[in-house]
């Protein structure tokens, strides 16, 4: 079994440290760790775009910021929470948990897993470096055409946004392969698919949603593109093209988009409630199929994204229905947490106030939700801040809770050590009030008339208190993550004693294991009877396990390390770089020379050592 | 070391048979497909939206005023079509010979799978160049971009298969392809028929429908 | 007998909160917001307001009954010293199909007056409703009457209890004309038009402004919109189809709105602002610019002050606005401002 440690093996660890190990790395817990880490960073950047969003707009006509940067704060802020906060931070507990779950030694395939997270980073910086020529994107995350076409935005502003996430869809793409294959492949000897815990179910379901998604985006952006380098007129109405294809296309994106940021995070809840609540999750079965309609119908019900655009009462009235279905199953989602709970012996642990937090704050957005569904309704609603609240409610309230819970949940196997209890109990709770006082006044807003993206307002619209009242809020969530950021520092400084491979008596299988766990996860492969499979081991044993031992870490043959996924990211990275500002063909060159070289070297180094 | 050789075998393991790499090209595809989707929707949605010539299906008349013929030859595309076509079929033939470690039968049907492919290519650049010499840029109009988009993306895939099946014909020209290494042939020629299919959507919904 | 001075003075938290309650709860009153959707003053927003409605209260309801679920759930089932381990149930069948079922009766209780709204509105008025052509330039609305021969901006002068039809479309990027009192909005598009219409049941001048993310200045993109008796905008109308007024000629005209005359040819203003009421040019149509309520698309009141403060600085305003500093000296602004003032 997994826990059975080898005897002969010595405690000893001979870990690879240093940077050069961290650049080279295809271990997946590693790419996991970098991924949360580089996504925390843009997260707080993100944080810090929306803060001066917040002064900005603390009173009426207010200069503390250009028309113009605010227009480059809004966007960059959507931007950046979007594909560099959220999307990573799921993809942290992909690659991190997705082979534990199963009970794998490492993703399908580890070299592709570099290269996701390199091509992400790079990204990243590509985008972000804008605003250090003081051309940040400024056509908002949804980059509407015409507005974003040459003759509109002559800058080079768009140019960093749509190369960028054209980097980063790459980066989505090739993550999504590899976890898709993970998953059907790698499951441990046993584990049948409705075996899988459910955070591995929500991510299965992410990827799919990713794999079919991305193209869309990725065809958008390259006509935007071409139309901005070469010319061309997909969406310059004088020459016959026209913007209103670029909402059709973005928006066939954009709404999976939703799914594939809050679908991870409906996963992590479903395994931290049970944990805490002593029962396994309830309507297992229930919960696999609503998360698999939920993303099937999302791909039917783009077009509620533009139903101030006159597309006649028979589209409305599809895309309003479809719409309103999506809540059945996500209702479903919610009463099986709460049936999770409702006869369990509930310990608030800090994870666990965050699962319920992410609850409470998620019923909100949702029914929210339910109000613009309806079109007539929607037509008032629209481009206000009342879908500003919305949308905070299911992404922060959503998302950000379930994200910070999971941290909390899993810090303990990661890092060998658990954040502090106090101030995670003091996180949750100034996070909990200060998201309310920042987002709830934005539903009173916008349904007194209150538009999106204006960089000010008048003193006569008379917005300026409850105004005020979330700036407050916003600045006081910020400090709350400062207490996440000290709690961090805190734990990382003070020695414990060991936490131990199950602290919270946890029910998969990554708590069979060490904490952190060694480079191969699992000495041998573990075999799965059921759901839940630590507790049916625990159950069958009558009792806790004993603690598994370490073994050598040459004991199992893992993948080499390797620098050619660096190299493959950066052909990527450069060759589409190239776009920003005109077409410069000696940087695609330069680029496509890099990419081939390292697809080469990759396609013919050895991926495991090759003695033994 | 016992343990270590017991746990190599434990690579090759997947829960369902199916080998790693096979699956990722067939979730790859998959991916592709709406890739295409989504061009073919871009170009049919801008079918007959041009707001001047030249003109697919119909002659048109150019600045000068001068009537011209229809932009799109119809017989040497369905030729290359069915070079297509045939290269899917040829390329299985190869597999099997790299399956059955026949070696004259693999190289021999890879070549002509390449033949076929780069006269595809070749077909699609003798186009395009005939195409701009009749005066049709990229920019010249919607016909123009979302025909040059469509068709280009295509022929840079089917570029992009002849370089991976180039690349697969050299390490069987060295003797690196036992039939135990057939699979790097197989998701090679996975590859290749989807780019054919795409064709075969590609074909009637720009050359044949009107 | 104690110093009433030396008293312990009432503690002020519970009248500060108090006072901080109350404040709330009257944010929430919709009245004080001039441009609130929640106060409908025309068929169209009344249509909208209802479906609002019916949603917010099922949607209050199934907030209440679930959160309190909730909260119950993490009360009675908290852990508590010597519980017992809870009974391991995967879940209830029957209960799980009970509560897709209440969700979906739910939906169905808002998806039927939707459908049936959605059909509603997008009828079209008849020919004998008042046309206005609205098209958007970055950053402000003009409005044009075809029955009427009338170009404006800036203003949406309307009458009350005459349905107006909408006829919208743009002249350069997407925007979204929006009625928050009168009706909903819908976006504009290049090449193409787009409808909406409203019977206003009330007289005002109402505060409104573009929805639809468009550039630099979107956030000064506002209007007005006012209706009018229906008399009192007959007059309107007729007085507006006069020519502007020539005081060129006029020897009881004072000196300063002469000049301004003059500048306006000289500094180049009419180039793009058209004095005439049907005569649109690139910029908004000035015809009786003095008699209009508000200016710089609708984001400063119209006083001398604010006319002169706009046309010698636009750009300090609106940064990026298409209308350019000129550089004119104050007595050059006054002059202006007491030529344009006088266009009424």
């Amino acid at each position: 079994m997994a826990t059975t440690a080898i005897d002969h093996a010595p405690a000893h660890t001979h870990e690879h440290t240093g940077l050069w190990s961290w650049i080279t790395t295809v271990d997946h817990k590693r790419i996991g760790i970098l991924y949360g880490a580089t996504a925390f960073f843009f997260f707080l950047v993100g944080g810090l775009e929306a803060l001066v969003i917040r002064l900005q707009l603390m009173g009426p006509n207010k200069t503390l910021v250009s028309p113009d940067t605010y227009n480059q704060l809004f966007t960059m802020h959507g931007t950046t929470m979007i594909f560099l906060g959220v999307m990573p931070l799921s993809a942290m507990f992909f690659n991190y948990l997705i082979p534990l779950q199963l009970g794998a030694r490492d993703v399908a395939f580890p070299r592709l897993n570099a290269f996701s997270y390199w091509v992400f980073l790079l990204g990243g910086i590509l985008i972000n470096v804008s605003w250090f020529t003081g051309h940040a994107p400024n056509g908002g995350w949804f980059g509407y055409a015409n507005l974003t076409t040459k003759q509109f935005s002559p800058g080079p502003n768009i140019d960093f946004w749509t190369v960028g996430l054209q980097v980063l869809g790459v980066a989505s793409l090739a993550a999504a392969v590899n976890f898709f294959v993970t998953t059907v492949n790698l499951r441990a000897p046993g584990m049948k698919m409705m075996h899988m815990p459910m955070f591995v179910w929500m991510s299965f379901i992410t990827q799919i949603l990713l794999l079919l998604s991305f193209p869309i985006i990725t065809v958008a952006l390259i006509l935007l593109m071409i139309d901005r380098t070469f010319g061309t007129s997909f969406f310059v109405p004088t020459g016959g093209g026209d913007p209103i294809l670029w909402q059709h296309l973005f928006w066939l994106f954009g709404h999976p988009e939703v799914y594939i940021l809050i679908l991870p995070s409906f996963g992590i809840i479903s395994e931290i409630l049970p944990v805490f609540s002593r029962k396994p999750l309830f309507g297992y079965a229930a919960m696999v199929f609503s998360g698999a309609f939920i993303a099937f119908v999302g791909f039917g019900v783009w077009a509620h994204h533009m139903f101030a655009t006159g597309m006649g009462p028979f589209a409305d009235a599809f895309f309003s229905l479809a719409t309103m279905i999506i809540a059945i199953p996500t209702g479903v989602k919610i009463f099986n947490w709460i049936g999770t709970i409702w006869g369990g012996k509930v310990d608030f642990k800090t994870p666990m106030l965050f699962a319920i937090g992410f609850i409470a704050m998620f019923i909100m957005g949702g029914l929210s939700g339910v109000m613009h569904a309806s079109p007539p309704a929607d037509l008032q609603q629209t481009d206000t801040y009342f879908i500003v609240a919305h949308f905070h409610y299911v992404l922060f309230g959503g998302a950000i809770f379930a994200i910070s819970g999971g941290a909390y949940f899993w810090w303990p196997k990661m890092f060998g050590k658990m954040l502090d209890e106090g101030l995670g109990k003091l996180h949750f709770w100034l996070m909990l009030i200060a998201f309310n006082l920042t987002f709830f006044p934005m539903h009173i807003l916008g349904l007194n008339g209150m538009p999106r993206r204006v960089y000010t307002y008048s003193a006569e619209s008379n917005f300026e208190l409850l105004n005020k009242l979330e700036t407050i809020g916003a600045l006081l969530l910020g400090f709350s993550f400062l207490v996440f950021l000290y709690n961090i520092i805190k734990t990382w400084r003070t020695p414990q004693p060991p936490v131990g491979a199950d602290p919270w008596n946890a029910a998969t299988l990554e708590w069979s294991i060490p904490s952190p766990p060694q480079h191969f996860n699992y000495p041998t492969l573990p075999q799965v009877h059921g759901r839940d499979a630590l507790w049916e081991l625990k159950a069958r044993h009558g009792g806790p396990l004993p603690e598994p031992q370490r073994v050598a870490e040459d004991a199992v043959l893992m993948p080499n390390p390797s620098w050619k996924p660096l190299v493959a990211a950066i052909g990527v990275t450069v060759t589409l770089g190239g776009f920003i500002g005109g077409s410069h063909l000696w940087v695609h060159v330069a680029g496509v020379a890099i990419l081939l070289y390292g697809i080469y070297a990759w396609a013919f180094e050895p991926a495991f050592p090759e003695h033994h | 070391m016992a343990h270590a050789e017991a746990h190599a075998d434990e690579h090759h393991y997947t829960a369902t048979g199916i080998d790693n790499k096979k699956l990722a090209i067939w979730t790859f595809i998959g991916s592709e497909c709406m890739f295409f989707a989504s061009l073919i929707g871009v170009y049919l949605t801008y079918k007959g939206r041009d707001v001047s010539g030249p003109k697919p299906h119909a002659e048109w008349l150019d600045k000068a005023g001068v009537l011209q013929e229809q932009m799109l030859e119809i017989p040497l595309v369905t030729f290359g079509t069915a070079l297509l076509l045939f290269s899917s079929f040829f390329v299985v033939l190869a597999l099997n010979g790299a399956q059955r470690g026949n070696r004259k039968q693999l190289i021999g049907w890879l070549v002509a799978t390449i033949f076929c492919g780069v006269f595809f290519v070749g077909m699609q650049v003798y186009e395009f160049s005939h195409f701009a010499h009749r005066g049709m840029g990229y920019t010249t109009n919607l016909f123009a971009s979302t025909f040059y988009t469509l068709t280009g993306f295509h022929g840079t895939h089917v570029t992009l298969g002849l370089l991976w099946l180039i690349s697969v014909l050299v390490v069987a020209l060295r003797g690196k392809l036992p039939p135990e290494k057939a699979l790097n042939l197989e998701m090679a020629a996975l590859y290749w028929h989807f780019v054919d299919v795409v064709w075969i959507v590609i074909f009637p919904v720009v050359y044949l429908i009107r | 007998m104690p110093d009433p001075a030396h008293r312990r003075p009432p503690s002020r938290v519970p009248a500060l909160m108090l006072a901080a309650v109350v404040a709330l709860l009257a944010a929430c009153a919709p009245d004080q917001y001039p441009q609130t959707t929640l106060l409908p003053r025309a068929d169209f927003a009344k249509a909208s307001d209802d479906i609002f409605r019916t949603t917010l209260l099922w949607a209050t309801i199934v907030f209440v009954l679930v959160e309190t679920a909730l909260l119950v759930a993490i009360w009675k089932f908290r852990n508590r010293p010597g519980a017992a381990e809870p009974v391991q149930t995967h879940g209830n069948t029957t209960l799980e199909i009970v509560w897709t079922i209440i969700p979906a009766f739910i939906l169905a209780m808002i998806a039927v007056p939707t459908v049936r709204t959605i059909f509603q509105t997008a009828q079209k008025p008849g020919p004998e409703a008042l046309q206005v052509e609205v098209i958007g330039h970055q950053w402000w609305w003009e409005f044009r009457y075809p029955q009427l021969g009338i170009t404006t901006a800036g203003e949406l002068i309307v009458p009350m209890g005459r349905t107006v039809s909408l006829e919208m479309t743009t002249k350069d990027v997407l925007h979204s004309f929006w009625l928050p009192q009168f009706a909903g909005k819908r976006d504009v598009f290049p090449n193409r038009y787009n409808n909406l219409w409203f019977k206003a049941e009330v007289t005002g001048n109402f505060p409104a402004q573009c929805v639809e993310f468009c550039g630099i200045q979107h956030g000064r993109m506002a209007y007005r919109i006012i209706s009018k008796a229906p008399e009192e905008f007959d007059a309107w109308a007729a007085n507006f189809n006069q020519p502007p007024r020539d005081f060129s000629a006029d020897s009881t005209a004072p000196a300063l709105v002469k000049t301004g005359q003059q500048l306006f040819t000289m500094k180049g203003c009419i180039g793009c602002h058209s004095l005439y009421p049907a005569l649109p040019l690139t910029g908004p149509n000035l015809h009786h610019i003095g008699s209009r309520t508000w200016i710089a698309a609708g984001t400063l009141e119209n006083t001398d002050e604010n006319l002169a403060k706009w046309i010698q600085d636009p750009q300090g305003w609106k940064e990026g606005v298409l209308m350019p500093n000129l550089g004119l000296t104050d007595q050059e602004t006054q002059a202006l401002v007491a030529y344009l003032r006088a266009q009424q």
